[in-house]
């Protein structure tokens, strides 16, 4: 087959070491004492805790449900008893914790009752629906919901969907051998992702160093009469970045701002459509995965691990060698040191790399940049990395953003190939959540804003409204003391004649307010009077029969009235 | 001579009214300063900077009434973001610097008594007479306005932790070591 291969600028060849990790087949991974399942393992809104600690779980169990369309769910890896459901220190640079579920197995490993399902006789939407609730998400490392990108821009026609099994990143080597062993069930996921995207064209991409893979995937694509095209694509890092491996075979170029939907291509990884296969046929929602498991380790290999499983339980399965001085989760370009061995692997957990001294050594110190452009020369995106580290080391964030740092993919060819060693990713990392942070702060300010001045508001018209009230019932009092000018002329007449007449113009008054207050009731008419049924209308007369008594007495103790008035203003 | 100084007269007249006519046409409301010092404030609405809220102290500011260095919440970057912005010295910070926080009912404590619903600057705080109040942390700007007014002084104020989604990758810095 004719393919013509692009090319997208920089790159990097690093030392591969893959091969240590190959000659074995995948292994199963042992069931670990105890599971610790993040409830947030994907981009996007954090599921929500759908069981309680006690509670018996069965293998595949939904136990976090997927909050909002862009967020994936969460299921148990075993059948076991949920521990509890707690703060855990996550798979994540920070150290930090985030809610977990913890599960002890019972090691019956009993499946919950699966449904296996033909998607083609599904609607689309369902399709996705079923992706989502079965935890589908990018294995690639990112861990974007999948189930997202299944659905095809309106405007643009899809041409082509590109399947990366590029694996570009040293050591790693999780995506050749299930592309090696489970070539078939790859290609039906595949198939799954061309049905609902409908492209012209699909094109498998995997780079010319995985020989073994290529073969077998274009059995596959044989054995199940599918017209995919499983194309090598040169080794060269990073390759297996999304807008590099379609920059490679299809030759377009995503720009900054927007998606590749946009033109017309959707791009996958080769262990996503394996577990999406998985979901849609038989049932099985995503509960473990494939890691690497190499560097300075006696038994290198690849097995197939629970998500949840404690990193300290894993690495006793490869044997680490005594001088092994911490674990890299990813590869190391762009991975990061797993803060604990208490922290679990998780979907995004691709490989565990233990470290030495003598296979990552201490980077020299730091030395001053001296403008050479070797890092503009390796950007695979065509940025000017020296650019951005001037702005970021001196804290200007908005000269960054200007050289565009967000289109940055901290793939780690620059600071690879920096003369001075200076950590260039880790000043654009550094650079990148304070921007975050700062626009997370000018959002809420923003916010306080708004609300403070729609506070202002309020209060101003409430006030507005009460001073014409006030105004109204000024008024009102102004006109009934001209209809009753008699009464009150009278009694103030008698009151400074004798002390006894006190009392007796007290009275007065307070007869006068009760009098006040009959006239305003019986003005207040009820308005809903009118087209009454007959049997309201004896109901109605019924409760005023019943209410005749009350007021009788009402009157012969005006005192026992004002009580209660008083208490109901109260 | 006198062309001359026509020619002159009717270009005083012409440009005179070309600039009458944009100053009423281009009239622009408000101070755009203030706007402009506004955005730099953090809308705290706390009240430290003794002014009540933050556009009256923006105005302030801008009329050349008040420091810059009067806002806690704004901290010294806020200071020299405005120092910046008005061409003048940044001045230390006239306060402690304090980290972000927010504001908790301890619920079994309250009475109900509406009090730090009226004070709240922006309506964060749900609750009725006589029913428990209860803080929306995600709108709560941190201000302690709350606090006071309390008659069982059941609100505290709790530094605003570190999480996932908050957290910051650190500025690279290199351990120097003495060569031997």
């Amino acid at each position: 087959m004719l393919q013509q291969l692009f090319k997208f600028k920089g790159g990097v060849k690093p030392q591969t070491s893959k091969t240590s990790s190959l000659h074995e087949p995948i292994g199963q991974a042992p069931l670990p004492a105890r599971l610790i399942v993040p409830l947030h393992q994907s981009i996007g809104g954090t599921p929500n805790p759908l069981v309680e600690a006690g509670e018996h779980v069965l293998k595949g169990q939904l136990i976090g449900g997927a909050d909002g369309w862009i967020s994936s769910a969460v299921h148990a890896p075993t059948s076991g008893t949920v521990l509890a459901i707690e703060e855990h220190i996550a798979a994540h640079p920070s150290g930090l914790s985030t809610l977990s579920v913890i599960i002890e197995p019972d090691g019956r490993d009993e499946w919950i009752e699966r449904t296996p399902l033909d998607y083609r006789t599904l609607p689309p939407e369902r399709v996705r629906e079923i992706l989502r609730d079965a935890g589908v998400v990018g294995l690639g490392g990112a861990v974007f919901p999948s189930h997202a990108k299944l659905t095809a821009s309106k405007t643009v026609p899809m041409d082509e969907l590109v399947i990366n099994g590029a694996e570009c990143e040293p050591f790693i080597t999780c995506d050749d051998l299930l592309m090696r062993e489970r070539a078939e069930d790859v290609i039906r996921g595949v198939a799954i992702f061309r049905d609902l995207l409908m492209p012209k064209r699909v094109l498998i991409g995997i780079e010319d160093n995985k020989p073994e893979a290529v073969a077998a995937l274009e059995k596959a694509v044989q054995a199940l009469g599918e017209n995919f095209e499983v194309i090598a694509v040169p080794t060269r890092y990073p390759a297996g970045g999304a807008k590099q491996l379609i920059r490679v075979l299809t030759g377009k170029e995503v720009p900054a701002a927007k998606r590749s939907t946009d033109l017309g291509v959707q791009c996958f990884n080769v262990a996503t459509a394996y577990t999406a296969y998985r979901a849609v046929a038989h049932g099985e929602p995503v509960i473990s995965r494939i890691v690497t498991l190499t560097g300075n380790v006696e038994h290198p290999r690849n097995w197939e691990v629970l998500i949840g499983t404690p990193l300290r339980e894993f690495i006793q399965l490869g044997k680490p060698k005594n001088d092994t001085n911490g674990y890299l989760m990813g590869g190391p370009m762009m991975g990061f040191e797993m803060p604990s061995l208490d922290a679990p692997l998780v979907k995004a957990t691709n490989c565990i790399i233990a470290a030495s001294p003598t296979l990552f050594p201490q980077p020299p110190p730091e030395m001053p940049c001296i403008r050479c452009g070797a890092c503009a020369e390796a950007c695979p995106h065509e940025l000017q990395p020296f650019e951005m580290y001037w702005f970021a080391h001196a804290k200007n964030f908005g000269k960054t953003q200007e050289y565009n740092i967000f289109d940055c993919i901290e793939c780690g060819c620059c600071s690879y190939v920096c003369p001075s060693h200076i950590p260039l990713v880790q000043y654009f990392r550094f650079a990148k959540s304070e921007i975050w942070a700062r626009e997370r702060d000018k959002k809420a300010s923003d916010l306080a804003k708004a609300r403070f001045e729609f506070r202002n508001l309020r209060d101003e018209r409430e006030k507005a409204e009460k001073a014409e009230r006030l105004a109204k019932a000024a008024a009102a009092k102004a006109v009934e003391k001209k209809a009753a000018p008699v009464d009150s002329g009278a009694a103030l007449a008698t009151s400074p004649d004798a002390p006894v007449n006190a009392d007796v113009a007290k009275k007065a008054t307070i007869a006068a307010a009760i009098e006040r207050a009959r006239v305003q009731r019986e003005t207040a008419e009820p308005k809903n009077t009118d087209g009454l049924t007959i049997a309201q209308r004896k109901e109605i007369a019924e409760i005023e029969a019943r209410r005749a008594p009350l007021l009788a007495s009402e009157q012969t103790a005006p005192n026992a009235e004002t009580q209660r008035t008083q208490s109901t203003d109260t | 001579m006198i062309t001359a100084i026509v020619i002159m007269a009717l270009g005083a007249i012409v440009l005179g009214a070309a600039l009458g006519y944009a100053s009423v046409k281009f009239k622009v409301e408000g101070n755009p300063l203030v706007e402009k010092i506004e955005a730099i404030l953090p809308q705290t609405q706390c009240g430290q900077c003794g002014y009540p809220g933050c556009k009256p102290y923006a105005e302030a500011i801008a009329e050349g009434e008040a420091d810059i260095n009067l806002c806690p919440p704004g901290g010294m970057e806020g200071v020299r973001k405005l120092a910046d912005l008005l061409g003048r010295e940044p001045t230390p910070l006239d306060a402690e610097e304090k980290p972000k926080q927010v504001a908790i009912i301890d619920e079994a404590t309250c009475i109900g008594c509406t009090l730090c619903i009226q004070a709240c600057p922006v309506d964060a705080i749900v609750g009725a007479a006589k029913q428990m109040h209860t803080i929306v942390a995600s709108l709560c700007t941190g201000c302690e306005l709350c606090v006071k007014p309390c008659p069982v002084e059941c609100i505290r104020m709790e530094p605003i932790a570190e999480n996932i989604e908050n957290w910051k990758w650190k500025y690279p810095v290199f351990e120097i070591k003495r060569a031997a």
